[in-house]
């Protein structure tokens, strides 16, 4: 993979005496969007887990930016810069929006400008800054997760099914920021089932199917050939676009 | 550092934002409502009054001796039997101390009085502290995560530290004798206060204080908070909340250090043993509050002493089955205690 900010190689996961993973490889390159597809079930959560080191490897090198990162803690892993979105949003309930926000900017007090610009995408999140997450609905949660996630520039995000439950017009907000984050040089890995949103943002796809990749390209490609499309992911994913 | 973040453009609409959650109060409202059923059994108004503070006095050092190990149970997970220990050493520690300032604390001088029981605090708490971070280290760290084997190995801790105080100080019952300066009591008309008892509600009331303070408006705080909820995101965030739960377990250890000198001089004698009589107590309170809550563990400190007292003058056979009753009645209300901390 040429210039692959993040590569997985061989890499097995066993959650207890389930092995899940079963020697996944793939990259993602530097500066574009990686989408993740696969059936439920297949693996995509924990792959991100296993990259945030939260199920850490049993096998296998994963290298983010030239170092190796399996074996590491999640909080290293986070200081090297990584953020995670994760499937469940992970958002402290008994704290502030704002308290969410602070502990999620490592380099001090949340830059104003950039709050401003997150505020543009989910205005939400402005209006209940000072409330406690949760009273957010599920929307308006998985916005501030993925504010958290954005707050400091990170080299890259891991984002597991962030329009899961979203309204149509969020999810374009949601395309504008991630499309701004790509021109601020973010890499991201995203899990998607929104095949209108995968293909709308992806550059790069990769499919799982029981802990395994079985099918990396382009996302041109995969969009452009129904045939693949549903050799690979089953239904016809037309129908969501 | 404080945890508030107030950009100028979100302070400008600040008034059509929502201010806070609306606080659960119903559960504070359970103090007074105990406190006024318990009237007409008691009967007689002054010992009432005199049962109530002795019940919020006690409260305050259960509140003291929980605090801690609420967080420690929030934080990671960890059931740790072995926190009685720390009570007794800090009760022991503490008798020596005042053992050998005998000189301030049988001066008629106040001053002198509350100086040498801040040192033996002091000796008591940085003895329990170290304590729980060789705990720590030692027993605990090996089983996170393993609920069975934290009971028995932290309960084997403890059967160790007994038969250490044993070894150290013997095992005859001890004496515990109050400064003079706070021995006896305050009479307002037929109402008897023992003075101790109001330097213990003092002292809660600070340690709660501090505690909420802390939690509030720190950074660590907003860790702890958070970590209670979900630990593993805030790793993901990029902290680490092992560190983090090393702290809190030598500052929970370090205040049951505090509340067993406490629980020493207000019953003016120890023995080894003096752990395992509160920390029935202590157990309940955490359950009650909701496993993790501070706020939880005050208020049901509060309540499980008024249960004690009251039901000891009452009706003292059945002084702690009275509070298992309470500890059922309240998870019936509310399955996950009076404050239940959000979890993943
Ligand atoms: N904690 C766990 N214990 C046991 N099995 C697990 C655990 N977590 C995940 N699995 C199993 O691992 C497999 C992959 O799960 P994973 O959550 O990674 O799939 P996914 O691709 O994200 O699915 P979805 O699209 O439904 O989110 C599943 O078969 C799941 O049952
Ligand atoms: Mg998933």
């Amino acid at each position: 993979m040429p210039d692959a900010l993040l590569t997985l190689a061989g890499v097995h996961t066993h959650i207890g005496q389930y092995h899940i993973l079963q020697g996944v490889d793939f990259g993602v390159p530097r500066g574009g969007v990686t989408v993740l597809l696969g059936r439920n079930g297949a693996g995509k959560t924990t792959t991100m887990r296993t990259i945030m080191g939260l199920n850490p490897p049993s096998r296998g090198q994963i290298t983010f930016d030239g170092a190796t990162i399996s074996g590491l803690t999640p909080h290293a892993i986070a200081r090297s810069g990584v953020a995670y979105v994760p499937e469940q949003m992970g958002v402290f309930a008994d704290l502030t929006v704002a308290e969410n926000m602070t502990l999620a900017a490592l380099a001090g007090p949340p830059d104003t400008a950039r709050l401003e610009w997150i505020f543009s995408f989910f205005p939400a999140l402005k209006k209940f800054w000072r409330s406690p997450a949760g009273v957010l609905s599920g929307g308006q949660k998985q916005m501030l997760a993925i504010a958290r996630a954005v707050i400091e520039p990170r080299a890259l995000l891991l984002i597991d099914e962030p329009t899961k439950g979203i309204a149509p017009a969020i999810i374009d907000n949601m395309i504008g920021a991630f499309e701004e984050l790509k021109q601020q040089a973010t890499t991201i890995l995203l899990v998607e089932q929104n095949f209108h949103f995968a293909s709308s943002l992806g550059d790069t796809v990769a499919v799982m199917d029981d802990g395994r990749i079985v099918h990396a390209g382009s996302m041109a490609a995969l969009a452009t050939d129904t045939t693949l499309q549903s050799r690979l992911l089953g239904l016809s994913l037309d129908a969501h676009g | 550092m404080t945890t508030t973040v107030a950009p100028a453009a979100v302070d400008a609409d600040k008034d059509d934002a929502l201010k806070g959650a609306p606080r659960d109060w119903l559960p504070l409202l359970l103090v007074p409502a105990l406190a006024v059923l318990a009237y007409p059994l008691v009967g007689n108004p002054s010992t009432w009054v005199t049962l109530t503070i002795a019940a919020l006095a006690m409260g305050m050092m259960i509140f003291v001796i929980a605090s801690g190990l609420t967080l420690v149970f929030g934080l990671m997970d960890v059931l740790n039997f072995g926190h009685g220990a720390f009570i007794a050493v800090g009760a022991y520690v503490a008798m020596t101390v005042l053992g050998t300032l005998q000189g301030w604390t049988q001066a008629p001088s106040l001053a002198l009085n509350l100086a040498a029981l801040g040192l033996a605090t002091l000796a008591a708490m940085t003895a329990t502290g170290a304590l729980g971070w060789a705990f720590e280290r030692v027993i605990v760290r090996p089983v996170y995560g393993r609920h069975l084997e934290q009971i028995l190995v932290t309960t084997g801790g403890l059967i160790v530290a007994e038969q250490l105080i044993h070894v150290i100080w013997g095992g005859d019952q001890k004496p515990m004798p109050l400064p003079t300066a706070l021995r006896g009591a305050i009479t307002l008309g037929d109402i008897n206060i023992e003075k101790f008892r109001l330097l213990a509600v003092l002292v809660g009331l600070v340690v709660f204080g501090v505690i909420a303070l802390v939690l509030q408006r720190t950074k660590i705080g907003l860790l702890i908070r958070a970590g209670v909820e979900n630990r593993e995101m805030v790793e993901a965030l990029g902290y680490r909340v092992r560190r983090l739960f090393v702290g809190v377990f030598v500052v929970g250890s370090a205040l049951a250090g505090l509340g067993g000198t406490l629980w020493a001089l207000y019953r003016e004698t120890l023995t080894a043993a003096i752990g395992g009589d509160v920390i029935v107590l202590v157990f309940i309170v955490i359950i009650i509050g909701g496993l993790g809550s501070v706020g939880g563990c005050f208020i049901g400190s509060i309540l499980v002493a008024m249960m004690a007292n009251y039901t000891g003058y009452v009706a003292p056979k059945v002084a702690l089955a009275s509070n298992i009753l309470l500890m059922v009645a309240i998870l019936m209300w509310r399955p996950q205690g009076l404050y239940p901390v959000a979890k993943r």
